[in-house]
């Protein structure tokens, strides 16, 4: 991992509870960039996320919420978190069961302020 | 046939204290203008707190706006000023029916019926929910409780999945699997009902929050969280069938919101259980 996001990648995986960490293009729902642990499907999490991404800005667009800034899908054994950035990136984080997630959110969103 | 709204209008500002606010909020709310209908209605009643008419049009348009509490109160409201009342009678007829309580609908149906014997639709209502017409041989069935808080509960909390929940109206939302819409409702940032237009979607986003957790490999979905700039909602499946959102202001704490889910999620799950 040697590109333009690979520092911002590795300071959100160093956090307690978290599998992996990728920046995925929403439009294609392609990895533009990942550090992750064994084990994890990549393009799988990357499509899933720009999908859920899409969905919920389609779901807040009509109910008329604003802008999704942190989105959340909690399963049994862990959690996607997204982070839409700029226009066409997502920040996105796998973390595992019972990790709490305060810090975390606090930093995804301060980096997908600076994920431009 | 609906009257026609702007003569009405300009007969109703030339003279606002006569009665013709009943036949502009009646053509308004035929037209499903309810916002204005609720509004001609209320000021009529204001004048006219003592008319059995305004109290019946105030609860077709409460009804039609799916507020079934306060229009059972209007529609008892109208029994106590005027007993044999058949708007009244047929309005209360019509909430016992949809909760579930075919006799007591019928005990108010067939009454109304006595009372207007020339209403031929409300005679078929009778034997739909009598079950023929053989049910004009059969003695009256039994009156509904007196007591209006029991009678009230019984029609409110079958007609209504979120019942005595805070936000029932504009926070929580309830939609089959096809995204129709079972209850609750949604209003926007400016108050607007936007229910409708989130129904359409909501059903296909918690169907693709299951397929990613699946995908993932993260296991059964929980619930899905969308914080917005101005409004969070959180997501979730009351039953394998159901989707629910419940809304909350930006910035609460997500475990708050996450409460009032799966609150929504509690009492949503105990009404599909009584109406199913």
């Amino acid at each position: 991992m040697t590109g333009r996001f690979a520092p911002l990648l590795e300071t959100l995986t160093r956090l307690r509870g978290i599998r992996g960490a990728l920046v995925v293009d929403v439009a294609d729902g392609l990895v533009v960039e990942e550090s992750v642990m064994g084990g994890l499907k990549v393009t799988a999490v990357a499509a899933m996320a720009a999908n859920i991404a899409g969905r919920s800005a389609e779901l807040a667009g009509r109910a008329d919420f604003g802008q999704p800034r942190f989105i959340h899908l909690q399963a049994l054994d862990g959690s996607l978190l997204v982070a839409p950035a700029a226009r066409d990136l997502l920040l996105v984080a796998i973390v595992g069961r019972d990790v709490p997630l305060g810090l975390i959110r606090l930093e995804m969103l301060r980096m997908a302020e600076h994920l431009v | 046939m609906t009257e026609d709204i702007r003569s009405l209008s300009a007969q109703y500002a030339a003279d606002p204290s006569s009665l013709i606010f009943l036949r502009l909020a009646e053509a308004l709310r035929q037209r499903a203008q309810l916002d204005a209908a609720l509004k001609v209605a209320r000021a009529g009643l204001s004048r006219y707190p003592h008319l059995p008419d305004a109290h019946d049009l105030y609860a077709r348009i409460l009804t039609d706006g799916k507020d079934f509490a306060n229009a059972f109160d209007e529609w008892d409201t109208v029994l106590r000023l005027a007993p044999q009342h058949v708007g009244a009678h047929k309005g209360i007829g019509f909430l016992y029916y949809r909760a579930g309580e075919p006799e007591h609908a019928l005990f108010h149906l067939r009454l109304a019926a006595e009372l207007d014997p020339t209403d031929e639709g409300l005679r078929r209502a009778v034997e739909r929910v009598g079950g023929g017409q053989a049910v004009w041989e059969r003695p009256m069935p039994q009156a509904p409780p007196e007591r209006v808080e029991e009678a009230r509960a019984a029609t409110v909390s079958a007609g209504d999945p979120f019942a005595g929940i805070e936000g029932a109206r504009d926070r929580l939302l309830l939609v089959d699997e096809d995204g129709l819409r079972l209850g609750g409702g949604l209003a926007g940032r400016d108050g607007r009902n936007v229910s409708d237009e989130a129904a359409a979607v909501l059903a296909a986003v918690t169907r693709e929050a299951g397929r990613a957790a699946r995908l993932i490999e993260l296991g059964e979905w929980n619930h899905l969280t969308i914080e917005g700039t101005d409004i969070s909602a959180c997501l979730l499946n009351p039953t394998s069938d159901t989707s629910l959102l419940a809304a909350m202001d930006a910035g609460m704490p997500a475990g708050q919101l996450a409460y009032f889910a799966e609150r929504g999620a509690k009492s949503a799950r105990t009404w599909l259980e009584r109406v199913r």
